[in-house]
């Protein structure tokens, strides 16, 4: 199969389908040309440096912010603004300050009634809500107030309000990267459960690399610093550096991973990849081995070469 | 390490001494007045400019209790209510239509990129220029003094709630989105909810120019209400009235204040939780 015929049987069959995006803010380019296909059920990480623009694709594929190039598609249908089906969960905000826990957790259900209709539904409604709640450990604080709630805390109630929802696709910026190390691992744990368990698809951002190692079935890795045949001086925005198959797909691991030589040595080489800011690999020799993996080249980008690239595990 | 009573950035003055120290100020400004009034009296017993603290307090008692001999009234308790309710009027549409006028100007670009410079235009207006303006197009009735009140309030509210709603984090309305809120659902059931209690502490920043207006419409035409009442008496040099009367509107002012304020206390509990 050639590299055409692939992306066209993806872009059908994939849950979220990115194709040639671009988004710049004045003259910067920050996205530049990204190409990613993602399958229901995966549980994606995205590191990159500082400012690459992670949550800039994040935002993209939430639909806050629409790409100054290329397509998006869910399903098979292009994104509009967001909706239901694609949900979120920052690292702040994620919560509303004037609601209880279990008000904001229960809110996308309130929100699809009508007020009078509150009443004669309370009861289910509200059963759900305290449901959710005891999965992230939360039920003895259902009556307090985001202010109320440690950082920790305030995560699993975000969880758990963007959980009930049933989105079908959880887009998650950084939502540990304010806890401190002991939170973070048992809230990494409990997202590792819930996803065996509910066989959701998550896009994961975080600056943290052995989050994202240990965390992802799949890590796309973005970055600033690559060449390629342009000019040298031409301003590149970031691209899809790493995009690697991690772990088991369907069920999740054990923290001990992380103290395996393996580990550590993966982590070493996405470091250098797409971290170093001196190791500039040619965009022709991205380590882009996950089978879903596919790209095109920009004009320029590469002298003379065929237009779609299939990934190299193919 | 001892810790300071009163000088110093560690001090704490707390307890009696601390309520001590709030009522000095008080304290030394009526011995002064006192030693003023007395040395006045003293040269002219019928001096009128500063009153002894007696003479105020007849003054005002019989404004309360005795029926006044031309319209029979109670006059400081038909002033208070006349006043009260032009104020509560005028401050209550102002707070009203400024809180629309601000939620939704800042929730959709079309409204906000129509209003904006309008809005501004009207809020540099100074209000009180507008007086002539509104007794000539409403006569000299309550709706002209109702009109300058709100016209003087509705501005602030409507910027400051606009800004307010502004500043608000850009992800909440996305999350909003997300959990799937209409655009009215994200206007009315999300954000309007978490901006009330900014309207009631900005409503009551805005009570101190509401009374201005009040007293100044009402000194100009009104046929009662305390700021009439003041204005009128002006004219025999009675500040045993006078000063009373001044001393009751600051505490109608204060008590609204404190009212305003336990009400967002109450009923906004949230809202000052994580701010201290
Ligand atoms: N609205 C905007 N207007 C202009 N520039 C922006 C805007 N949003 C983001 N940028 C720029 O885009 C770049 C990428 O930002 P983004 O927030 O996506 O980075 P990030 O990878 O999430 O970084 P971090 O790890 O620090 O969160 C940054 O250089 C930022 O300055
Ligand atoms: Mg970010």
């Amino acid at each position: 199969m050639n590299g055409e015929q692939i992306r066209d049987g993806l872009r059908k069959s994939s849950l979220l389908h990115i194709e040639d995006v671009y988004k710049r803010y004045g003259s910067k380019t920050i996205l530049d040309d990204i190409d990613l296909s993602v399958a229901s059920g995966e549980f994606v990480t995205l590191v990159g440096p500082s400012g690459c623009g992670k949550s800039t694709l994040l935002r993209l594929v939430i639909g806050q912010e629409a790409p100054c190039g290329g397509s998006i598609l869910m399903e098979g249908e292009p994104l509009g603004p967001p909706t239901p089906e694609r949900g979120v969960v920052y690292q702040n905000y994620s919560l509303f300050p004037h609601l209880t826990s279990i008000e904001n957790v229960t809110l996308s259900r309130r929100l699809a009634l009508q007020p009078w209709q509150w009443h004669s539904r309370k009861k289910t409604i509200l059963e759900e809500g305290m449901h959710y709640l005891e999965k992230v450990s939360m039920a003895d604080h259902a009556q307090k107030f985001p202010a109320q709630l440690s950082g920790g805390q305030r995560q699993r109630v975000a969880i758990a309000q963007a959980l009930i929802q049933k989105s079908r696709i959880l887009c998650m910026d950084e939502p540990f990267s304010a806890l401190d190390p002991g939170t973070r691992e048992s809230l990494q744990m409990f997202l590792l459960e819930l996803w065996e368990e509910t066989k959701m698809t998550f896009f994961f951002v975080t600056h943290d690399l052995e989050e994202a190692v240990y965390l992802g079935t799949r890590l796309i890795a973005l970055s600033q610093y690559y060449t390629d045949d342009r000019n040298p001086e031409a301003p590149r925005g970031a691209k899809i550096v790493v995009d690697r198959k991690f772990g088991p797909s369907d069920h999740a691991v054990s923290p001990s991973v992380k103290s395996t030589a393996e580990f550590a040595s993966a982590v070493q080489e996405i470091r250098k990849q797409a971290f170093d800011p001196h190791y500039l690999q040619h965009v022709t020799s991205f380590d882009l081995s996950h089978p879903m993996s596919w790209v095109t080249h920009n004009a320029g980008e590469v002298a003379g070469e065929q237009p779609v690239q299939p990934g190299p595990g193919r | 390490m001892k810790t300071p009573k009163l000088f110093g950035l560690h001090a704490k003055p707390g307890g009696w001494f601390g309520f001590f120290l709030a009522s000095l100020p008080f304290l030394l400004l009526i011995i002064v007045y006192m030693i003023a009034s007395d040395a006045r009296l003293a040269i002219n017993p019928n001096d009128k400019v500063l009153p002894s603290f007696s003479h105020m307090a007849d003054a005002i008692v019989r404004m309360a209790t005795k029926p006044d001999r031309r319209s029979g009234d109670l006059l400081l308790w038909s002033d208070t209510f006349a006043s009260l309710r032009r104020l509560f009027i005028g401050v209550g549409a102002g707070a009203l239509v400024g809180l629309m006028v601000g939620l939704n100007t800042a929730i959709f670009p079309g409204l906000r990129a129509m209003s904006r410079s309008f809005l501004t235009f009207l809020s540099i207006i100074p209000p009180l220029t507008l007086l002539p303006i509104l007794f000539i197009a409403f006569g000299v009735g309550e709706t002209a003094k109702v009109m300058l009140i709100f016209i003087g309030t509705v501005f602030v509210i409507s910027r400051d709630l606009h800004l307010y709603v502004l500043q608000l984090p850009k992800e909440q309305i996305t999350k909003a989105l997300t959990l799937g809120a209409s655009d009215l659902a994200v206007t009315y059931r999300i954000v309007l909810p978490q901006i009330m209690p900014r309207l009631i502490e900005t409503t009551r920043l805005t009570l101190g120019g509401a009374w201005l207006f009040l007293i100044a419409a009402e000194m100009i035409s009104a046929t009662e209400g305390l700021g009439y009442r003041i204005g009128l008496v002006r004219r025999y040099l009675a500040m045993d009235v006078i000063i009373p009367y001044v001393l009751w509107i600051t505490l109608l002012g204060f008590l609204l204040d404190w009212l305003l304020r336990l009400a967002v206390a109450r009923l906004y509990p949230w809202y000052r939780t994580g701010k201290e």
